[in-house]
């Protein structure tokens, strides 16, 4: 059965920017669907969790089959789940790479290969990827995140090409650092030290991010793809 | 050890003709061989479809077969893309690469 409603898929959805999407787009009237490896302690009408790590490909796949039958219609997917971490390179354990690419790039490829897969059936998907403003400042500590979100930027690109026939877009935002779990660990100073690099000097906002979302989302913009956006004044 | 009935062979060839047709009809493609049989190119010069177009097949089936069948089933995987005489050749090469997976899948 297929309703009439817009489908949205929010990747780590149970906390931060994830769980204030989620909440925002039920507001507006989507049915949500989130995912993340832990349970939320929150739930919402119109919100539907699946345990599911992104980078598990069998988790992946059972997750767009349940939606697939559940609601027949994929619209929108926000790839949110990411892992960081700040060290020296020449102090970063291999352990590092592999979880911090496991979830950013695997976890990203996985989750647009199979909402693809589910929004060519209707030929419209809107796709938007999450990066960061560490990939053009090139911030020092930063190099695997970096890296591993230059790769999602490579990818969005890439797929925004493959997928475009199909109907499907694909873009990117790249946040600045927002008062979120993510940046918890980084000294104040480091983070200062960033705000200080940006032409608006401000850390990031939800709101920010959810604005360019709208935008990569909506109807209109289907003429937009292959795009990455960053907050903050960053290029 | 269990293997595929006749019956279950011609359903499969159904889903192909059926995937075949919807996007013959999404692309504007007139169905150039005529009628669809086992015969029908899938790819090389006489096929209908375009690269793209086999891409959204092999989706399309996928999601068929399980729905169908329930398995999952990954049919452009390395051993097909390997594989001297491709399975994506006609419709009944294609069904009969299908069925041999679904059996392997069920006797695992």
């Amino acid at each position: 059965m297929t309703t009439d409603q817009q489908v949205v898929l929010i990747t780590g959805a149970r906390k931060g920017i994830g769980r204030f999407l989620a909440e925002r787009f039920v507001r507006n009237g989507a049915l949500v669907e989130g995912c993340s490896r832990e349970p939320p302690d929150w739930s919402l009408d119109g919100y539907t969790h699946h345990l599911a790590d992104v980078a598990d490909e069998s988790q992946v796949k059972a997750m767009m089959t349940a939606i697939g039958r559940r609601r027949g219609r994929l619209d929108i997917v926000i790839n949110n789940a990411g892992v960081a971490a700040m060290n020296h390179s020449l102090l970063t354990p291999v352990a590092s790479l592999d979880r911090i690419f496991d979830t950013n790039v695997r976890g990203t490829f996985l989750v647009c290969r199979e909402a693809a897969r589910l929004m060519q059936r209707r030929r419209f998907g809107r796709i938007v990827n999450l990066s960061t403003v560490a990939v053009p400042l090139r911030l020092e500590g930063e190099a695997l995140y970096a890296a591993s979100k230059g790769a999602v930027e490579t990818l969005t690109r890439i797929l925004a090409r493959e997928f475009g026939p199909l109907g499907i877009t694909v873009n990117a935002v790249g946040p600045t650092p927002i008062e979120t779990d993510l940046i918890r660990g980084v000294p104040p100073e480091k983070i200062q030290k960033i705000v200080d690099s940006l032409a608006i000097r401000r850390l990031g906002r939800f709101e920010d991010v959810a604005n360019v979302i709208d935008f990569f989302v909506r109807p209109e913009s289907d003429y937009v793809t292959g795009q990455v956006i960053y907050l903050g004044g960053v290029s | 050890m269990t293997t595929l009935s006749a019956a279950d062979r011609d359903t499969v060839v159904a889903l192909i003709a059926s995937s075949l047709r919807d996007l013959y009809e999404q692309n504007g493609i007139s169905n150039a061989d005529g009628d669809l049989s086992e015969d029908t190119r899938l790819i090389g010069r006489h096929a209908a479809l375009d690269s793209l177009g086999l891409v959204t097949l092999i989706v399309d089936l996928e999601q068929k077969i399980e729905e169908t069948f329930d398995v999952a089933l990954t049919l452009a995987n390395e051993r097909a893309m390997s594989q001297k005489n491709s399975p994506f050749l006609t419709v009944g090469s294609l069904a009969t690469y299908i069925c041999a997976l679904i059996d392997e899948q069920r006797n695992v």
